[in-house]
């Protein structure tokens, strides 16, 4: 072992670059993930600078913490299910049944993952609030209130589901619709084929969707904080008003590693048990051929499942496009322009910080990212497999627990950062990597690595060959991991709200603020201002990507 | 410009995968030299080794142990972007977002030759692969012989001190795989460039070099020219790995023959007498007759190939034998379970030590 561990530096040696490289990645994580998460553990153990585990027997004293625990938990786990069950119904006809209109469908199952995450809360406010559209004007009912569990459950199965669409669909898509046919063949009904064959090698990935989706609404911050109200603690926003209501750390940092705990629980599952299970691997060739296991009207009714959940996506988002034009939503419905002028005039600042660190963070997270997964699949080093699990920890990290660590890291010597763009850049770099880290090694796998031996072999140094041969095969990934890195820096609000400040504020936070002063028209103008600008961002990552690529493809002689 | 390649006591040892802590020697204490301009293939059955060791001489290996020198220089601590030793992969590996004249000056462009340089050596390297007029396309518009020639053509552009090549011939079909054979070889030859080859189909070895090293479980069995090593094989494995041989127990009975199954053939040898060799002899130098010879036998098996038979004899009291018997349509075929004589050839005896 150790031999190897030696020789496998001296290899790395001989290419200083490289030897630096992954030096600085291993000092960033270290840094920059590892730090904060255990300055968060240390605080958590304090009480005015005493070690004790006090602060935890306060989850078994305190009615409002036992219940902030239990809710999250149970939001997380109903939310889960139903997600799935919405996801996998998505998925299912949008992958295997022939019916019109798939294409559309599949972008606006996804819309609300570009959106910002808490969008679906604003839209349900103006619907079912207190001056809702649909329970006050429509219904008429004056004693109704959205706020609580009910409230929290449905914005975030809006907000989620989509997650559990996506994941669900790469695997229900490699099932091979002949091992169907095959059952069907040798006498199954069509509900047995459904029920011995496609669910059983569907449910790795059910149980993966799952967890992905029980994390996200576990570590979220933006529904719970607008619909949740007092009367229903849960964990991230809690820990949130621990630290900014009552000023106190330990409290707030005992709240998140409850918090990080499940999640992580969830993640270690999901990554080494779960995945070491699924039956289907991508095999290059995706089958074209449309499911039989269903009859006509059974198909007919999930299609139209599918029609309402999308028919729901467009109503929450017209109804935050009409109220960022309506003059006060509930009393006055006249049009106005009033609130983009407040956007523009009163808050054009926070518009322009939030543009100024996304299109920082792009690049640095895009590159950081492939780099990661560049080393991590083509060399050998030791404490590889440490690297690759620090890097896409922060995954599993709820932004509270990250927004927390970095406040306590980086409040004090030697790393004083609070309240600089460098704090929010750096939160959304390590924050949001996983993703991209995680595309570029699925497709640098599928990569002959002969090819970057051959740039090696011709001259080409490491660096040399990442930027000229890996970066050019892996564009579709690079792509993905920009656009992912833009959206969330444009969206992010769990750690974001702990690190904003007077200097440096974000867009997600002023559309909370709003929320809280009651001015839902600004939030439904900022959240306008924010979809289109992701849209605009898309558009000019894409024409970049693509142009990159083929500019290495032309002839130069 | 060309150079020679010395391997000195070459390890190369992995951690075996299946028991942590054990480990696999892949390579074992290799020695080899490679003089200037000469072609030397490493010939074996997959995971003997070969792969391994020519990676360790690209580089893309560290060995554990042993030393690579190009010329007098010691290579071990170079790096393989360094090694100015230009290696034509197995699967191609031709830059895919590469147009074909991009992929062949790849390495002149890292060099930062001028443009007229580059484009004088382009010139010439794309008009001997026979590329000139595909230079613009995309490698996937490429058949599989071409994109050889594109990763051929880019490892030669380099003028390189050693010219490696792993298996390239082995996605190739028959007929393809011949030609491009005799163009590699002609290739180097005219070029003169010291090269290193990997194959594991012996007909490949044979025609194309100067010298085979044959490999197997990381152990260099023996070194010699083709003849050589079909005529006088060093070991068992040898014998039966390059053609096809029959292995026959004999006593020597004195210098100049021996005995098989009791029947005296002669063979001049250095043994003592009532020494027990075995005697390889290739299924070519026996004849068959159904007139009389040295050893009666009955024909089991007969195939007919066009330009030979093969058949498989019992000899009696002795055991079965391999015959290739040329143009069989001259003279038709022997049925299965006729009686025959076969009578080895003389100078095609060979006794393994």
């Amino acid at each position: 072992m150790f031999a190897t561990a030696r020789s496998q530096i001296r290899v790395l040696a001989r290419d200083p670059i490289l030897l630096a490289l992954v030096v600085v990645i291993f000092a960033a994580i270290l840094i920059f993930v590892v730090y904060p998460l255990a300055m968060v553990f240390l605080a958590s153990l304090q009480d005015r600078s005493q070690w004790t585990l006090a602060n935890y027997a306060l989850i078994g004293e305190r009615r409002l913490y036992r219940n902030a625990l239990w809710n999250s938990l149970s939001v997380g786990a109903l939310v889960g299910f139903i997600g799935v069950i919405i996801g996998y119904i998505a998925a299912f006809v949008l992958t295997r049944l022939d019916v019109p209109g798939k294409r559309l469908l599949h972008y606006l199952m996804i819309v609300p993952i570009i959106s910002p995450p808490f969008v679906s809360a604003v839209s349900i406010v103006f619907l079912f609030g207190n001056n809702g559209l649909i329970t006050r004007q429509l219904l008429g009912l004056m004693d109704f209130s959205i706020y609580g569990f009910h409230g929290v459950v449905w914005s975030q199965i809006f907000t989620f589901a989509p997650i559990a669409y996506l994941s669900l669909r790469g695997v229900l898509a490699s099932i091979s619709p002949t091992l169907e046919d095959a059952a069907l063949n040798i006498g199954a009904s069509r509900w047995q084929v459904f029920r011995k064959v496609t669910f059983p090698l569907s449910l790795p990935g059910v149980a993966s969707a799952f967890l992905v989706v029980f994390i996200e609404s576990m570590a979220d911050f933006g529904n719970p904080l607008v619909l949740a109200g007092a009367a229903f603690p849960m964990l991230a926003p809690q820990a949130y008003l621990e630290i900014t209501g009552s000023f106190n750390l330990p409290r707030g940092a005992m709240l998140s590693v409850i918090l990080l705990l499940p999640s992580i629980t969830a993640f270690a599952i999901q990554r080494y048990w779960i995945a070491k299970r699924q039956y289907v691997t991508v095999t290059g060739k995706p089958t074209a051929s449309t499911s039989k296991v269903v009859s006509g009207p059974v198909k007919s009714f999930l299609y139209g499942l599918v029609l309402l959940f999308s028919a729901i996506v467009i109503l929450f988002y017209g109804v935050i496009f009409v109220g960022a034009f309506t003059q006060v939503w509930g009393f006055n419905y006249t049009p106005t322009l009033n609130h983009f002028a407040y956007v523009f005039n009163v808050g054009f600042d926070t518009v322009k910080d939030t543009l100024l660190i996304a299109i920082i963070t792009t690049p640095i997270s895009g590159i950081f990212g492939m780099l990661v997964a560049f080393l991590v699949v083509r060399r050998t080093f030791p404490g590889k497999s440490a690297l690759e699990f620090g890097s896409i920890l922060s995954f599993a990290v709820p932004g509270t627990v990250v927004g927390i660590g970095y406040v306590l890291a980086f409040n004090q010597q030697p790393l004083i950062l609070t309240g600089t763009l460098t704090i929010l850049v750096l939160c959304f770099v390590f924050r949001y990597v996983p993703v991209g880290i995680q595309s570029g090694i699925a497709v640098l796998r599928q990569i002959d690595p002969s090819i970057e031996e051959a740039a090696q072999n011709l001259g080409a140094s490491a660096l040399t060959t990442f930027r000229k041969v890996t970066l050019p095969l892996i564009a579709p990934a690079f792509f993905s991991a920009l656009v992912y890195a833009f959206v969330r820096a444009m969206t992010a609000i769990s750690a974001a709200i702990f690190l904003v400040s007077a200097n440096w504020n974000l867009m997600t936070v002023q559309i909370l603020n709003q929320v809280g002063s009651g001015r839902l028209g600004v939030a439904a103008a900022y959240s306008v201002v924010v979809i289109a600008l992701v849209l605009v961002a898309i558009i000019i990552i894409n024409a970049i990507v693509v142009r990159m690529t083929r500019h290495m493809n032309m002839v130069r002689f | 410009m060309a150079e020679a390649v010395h391997i000195r006591n070459l390890v190369k040892r992995f951690d075996s995968p299946d028991s942590p802590g054990q480990s696999v020697f892949a390579v074992r204490s290799a020695n080899l030299e490679v003089k200037p301009g000469e072609l030397v293939t490493l010939l074996g059955p997959s995971g003997c080794g070969k792969t391994t060791l020519l990676r360790m001489v690209a580089g893309f290996e560290e060995p554990t142990s042993g030393d690579i020198l190009f010329g007098d220089r010691r290579m071990n601590e170079v790096a393989p972007n360094r090694r100015d030793a230009a290696m034509v992969f197995q699967s191609y590996a031709i830059f895919p977002h590469l147009s074909v004249y991009e992929n062949v000056v790849f390495g002149l462009r890292l060099k930062k030759l001028s443009a007229d340089e580059i484009k004088k050596r382009a010139d010439r390297v794309l008009a001997i692969s026979g590329l000139t007029h595909m230079a613009t396309r995309s490698p996937n518009q490429l058949s599989g012989g071409q994109q050889q020639r594109v990763a051929l053509a880019r490892a030669i552009i380099m003028e390189p001190r050693v010219l490696l090549f792993d298996e390239p011939l082995s996605n190739l079909d028959a007929k393809l795989r011949d030609q491009m054979r005799v163009e590699i070889r002609e290739l180097q030859q005219r070029l003169g460039i010291t090269t290193l080859y990997v194959t594991h189909d012996q007909i490949e070895a044979m025609s194309i070099s100067d010298r085979i090293v044959v490999m197997n479980s990381g152990v260099i069995e023996q070194i010699g020219t083709p003849r050589e090593v079909y005529a006088h094989p060093a070991t068992r494995f040898v014998a039966e790995f390059i053609g096809k041989a029959n292995f026959l127990n004999a006593t020597v009975r004195d210098g100049q023959t021996i005995d098989v199954a009791g029947v005296p053939v002669p063979y001049v040898n250095q043994a003592n007498a009532g020494d027990q060799l075995t005697v390889v002899l290739r299924p070519e130098a026996i004849a068959l007759s159904d007139q009389g010879g040295d050893f009666p036998a009955t024909v089991k098996r007969a195939m007919f190939l066009g330009n030979i038979a093969e058949y498989l004899i019992e000899v009696d009291g002795v055991g079965e034998w391999l015959v290739d018997s040329p143009n069989p349509g001259e003279s038709g075929l022997f049925q299965p379970g006729s009686r025959v004589f076969a009578t080895p050839s003389r100078a095609a005896l060979h006794a393994l030590s």
